[in-house]
């Protein structure tokens, strides 16, 4: 098994299969009374964030909780990071405590990766730059499990700003491995250069799409897009590529609607359609923690069981 | 009274290949011919089985100094030069301060006084290469520059590289261009393709430079004034270049040799040494430039040698500054990937690389009268050894820079430089620097 999970190809289709197996028992231990086990007592994970996160950081806090680890917390900001410390040095400082896992977010892509050349704990990529997400499309994996059975033959379409979004990268890359198809739709600004490699469709034709998709992954549709020209205006994105309460109406109906959060209510995702019963964002953040807690066990205590 | 003799190597210049010794008498050549006799008083330095070139000129390197010591100092760019077999090495302007007067290039012609290779600086062509106004070209050529460039970065606006081009031909320099349009490049740190959009890195369009390569063949053809493409590093690039050389364009290229060794996927593991600008491309235009090569659209090789210390390319991928290491494992790379290149590349013949490597690239920066000539009696002595079949294997420990950031760590090359003599001294003997 893999040491660190720092993108979804680490996994492999095996891997991601024995996740959203684990992720399963560890939805049943949320479930109990005190939704705690012994598993990873006496193991240290810390958490190292360069960028703001609320929803991940404490996601992966509340799993490292649960599974009875110990958790440290970098401040990045009051930090000696604050004081020019580079980012070598600040992980093998973090290192030389004694930690088993690092859970890494950072704005730029790859730091996790380099991060893990520099130490001998196991490093989780909790989100890097426009790089990749993989506990996001993890959780994506299991919600969608848990609406449609398996994802083999399943059509999802991801929509919106795929060019700077890791969740969308993540996501591409679990989805196909779980053998579903994949559509793209956003406008070209708003898609990587290059599809070369990346097992998807394209469309600019949200309407066309929506009837045949099992499931729409919104992406969050940033302010700057307009400001560097990517698109006219948020109200032409969202008129062309918004799930507006119209175009939510042209979905099947056993259709999934997510969204990674957080969401810009009125742009990419109209107010009222995100909380439509078919809109499973709620369930995500819920099972975020689970499929956490399956990564963390995956990488920290394999060999023993829940 | 000094005396040499380089005994029994094979010479190699542009007239031509032939067996012979090399006397070296008080910095000059004193003899060329089969069976040099030495007497007591000379020193012998073996050349068997070595070919033995005009020393190498490199149109392009970073030597950092003044500014960026801590990365390189001339001291230790110039032995990594002569390690490499450079005697003459063109400093890029983009210190701190930059060259861009007089005051600066005379601290740094005098600081390399001493170095163990001649170090020409080249001139800024604009005030702190920031583009907007004419630097002081008359005052700079006048203490012996050449070469005038914003390396770094490209003049962005063609009306004021138009004027610099004129008011230059009247000096008889070079001015020497980094093909990037900071529109296109915006924030890109890796060629847009493949790589960039796998990794979520922003990319640099080719079209970046292939737009100011065209700009500026319409610039010299419109002022006559001679262009020098820094670092071509795209497929389109290298066949304008040739194009307008077909046409009469009184343009020069280089290439570097990651250009024609590395593509954009040694980038994949986010390692910040395998970063530079032009960026690394594809397989396509590794291809291109390897014909380039070949065929006379590029005129020299070049190592855009830019050092960084460990610290500075151990950040992120993002963050990290462009560059690496070239001085010492360019020649290496020529006879490793060029001379016995992969099938269905382009092979160059040993005297086609010298030449790329000396009497192409002395010609191009004005150094021909006392660089990279023939090895002739009365020039000067400076004159590399290349044992052609050693093998050794890159450790960027080892390497004479004061930085680390070779990509090529942990290859094997063949071919190396066993001995160098600048002005007749022999800075390096035995692939051991001797000061």
């Amino acid at each position: 098994m893999t040491h660190h999970l720092l993108a979804v190809d680490d996994l492999g289709t095996d891997g991601i299969e024995e996740v959203l197996r684990l992720t399963e028992s560890f939805v049943e231990v949320s479930e109990r009374a005190i939704p705690k086990v012994p598993t990873l007592r006496g193991r240290t994970v810390v958490s190292l964030f360069y960028e703001e996160s609320t929803r991940t950081r404490l996601s992966f806090e509340a799993a490292a909780k649960r599974l009875s680890a110990d958790t440290m917390n970098f401040n990045v900001a009051s930090s000696a990071v604050a004081k020019g410390e580079s980012l070598r040095d600040t992980v093998e400082t973090i290192e030389a405590m004694g930690v088993d896992a690092v859970i890494v977010r950072h704005a730029s892509a790859g730091v996790p990766v380099q991060v893990a050349r520099w130490v001998e704990a196991s490093v989780v990529n909790a989100g890097d730059g426009w790089h990749e997400h993989p506990t996001q499309a993890l959780l994506d994996c299991y919600t969608l499990r848990e609406r449609l059975g398996s994802l083999a033959g399943r059509r999802i379409a991801i929509v919106g700003d795929v060019k700077h979004s890791r969740v969308a990268r993540s996501d591409v890359a679990a989805f196909s491995s779980l053998g579903a198809d994949v559509v793209l739709v956003a406008p070209p600004t708003l898609l990587p250069p290059s599809l070369v490699g990346w097992p998807v469709e394209v469309s600019h034709d949200l309407d066309q799409v929506l009837a045949k998709v099992d499931a729409v992954v919104l992406l969050r549709m940033q302010q700057e897009r307009q400001t560097e020209a990517l698109v006219p205006s948020l109200r032409e994105y969202t008129a062309g590529y918004g799930l507006t309460r119209r175009r939510a109406e042209l979905l099947g109906e056993e259709a999934v609607i997510m969204h990674p959060g957080p969401m810009n209510r009125g742009v990419e995702i109209a107010a009222d359609v995100a909380d439509l019963a078919c809109s499973v964002v709620t369930r995500q953040v819920a099972n975020g923690v689970a499929v956490r807690m399956a990564v963390l066990f995956l990488l920290l205590a394999s060999g023993t069981r829940p | 009274m000094t005396q040499l003799l380089l005994r029994g190597g094979t010479v190699v210049d542009e007239t031509g290949t032939r067996r012979a010794d090399v006397l070296v008498v008080d910095g000059a050549i004193a003899a060329v011919g089969e069976g040099l006799e030495a007497d007591h008083a000379t020193r012998v330095l073996d050349a068997d089985g070595c070919l033995v070139a005009p020393g190498l000129v490199d149109l392009h390197a970073h030597l950092r100094q003044p500014g960026h010591e801590e990365a390189e100092t001339i001291a230790t760019g110039a032995r990594a030069a002569a390690l490499g077999g450079f005697t003459a090495v063109v400093a890029m302007p983009n210190t701190d301060p930059p060259i861009d007067c007089a005051s600066v290039v005379r601290d740094v012609l005098d600081l390399a006084a001493s170095a163990t290779c001649a170090v020409f600086p080249a001139g800024a062509i604009t005030v702190g290469r920031a583009g907007r106004s004419l630097a002081p070209m008359a005052e700079m050529a006048a203490l012996g520059v050449r070469l005038f460039t914003d390396d770094g970065t490209g003049v962005q606006d063609g009306g004021l590289m138009r004027r610099a081009l004129e008011y230059g031909s009247a000096l008889g320099v070079t001015l020497a261009e980094h093909c990037e349009d900071d529109r296109l490049a915006a924030g890109g740190h890796l060629h847009e393709g493949e790589w960039s959009s796998r990794l979520g890195i922003p990319g640099i369009p080719s079209e970046a430079e292939e737009l100011m390569v065209a700009r500026d063949i319409a610039l010299s053809r419109l002022t006559g004034a001679p262009v020098h493409f820094l670092h071509l590093s795209t497929a389109r690039s290298v066949a304008l270049v040739r194009e307008a050389k077909a046409e009469g364009v009184a343009v020069t290229a280089e290439a570097t040799p990651h250009h024609f060794t590395l593509t954009a996927a040694a980038a994949s593991g986010y390692d910040p040494v395998f970063k530079v600008n032009p960026p690394l491309r594809t397989d396509a235009d590794v291809a291109a430039v390897r014909v380039g090569l070949a065929d006379g659209a590029i005129d020299a090789i070049a190592t855009d040698h830019a050092p960084h210390p460990p610290e500075a390319k151990e950040a992120p991928f993002d963050q990290a500054p462009p560059g690496m290491l070239g001085l010492e494992t360019a020649l290496a790379l020529g006879l490793t990937e060029l001379t016995a290149p992969a099938v269905g590349l382009p092979c160059l013949s040993t005297e086609a690389l010298v030449a790329l490597l000396s009497w192409r690239p002395a010609r191009i920066a004005g150094l021909a009268g006392e660089h990279g000539g023939p090895v002739r009696v009365g020039r000067p002595a400076h004159l590399c050894v290349i044992d052609p079949a050693a093998s050794w294997v890159v450790e960027s420990a080892r390497l004479a820079s004061r930085s680390r950031n070779t990509p090529y760590a942990g290859r094997t090359l063949r071919g190396r430089v066993r001995h160098t003599l600048f002005r007749g001294e022999p800075v390096v003997i035995d692939a051991e620097a001797q000061r």
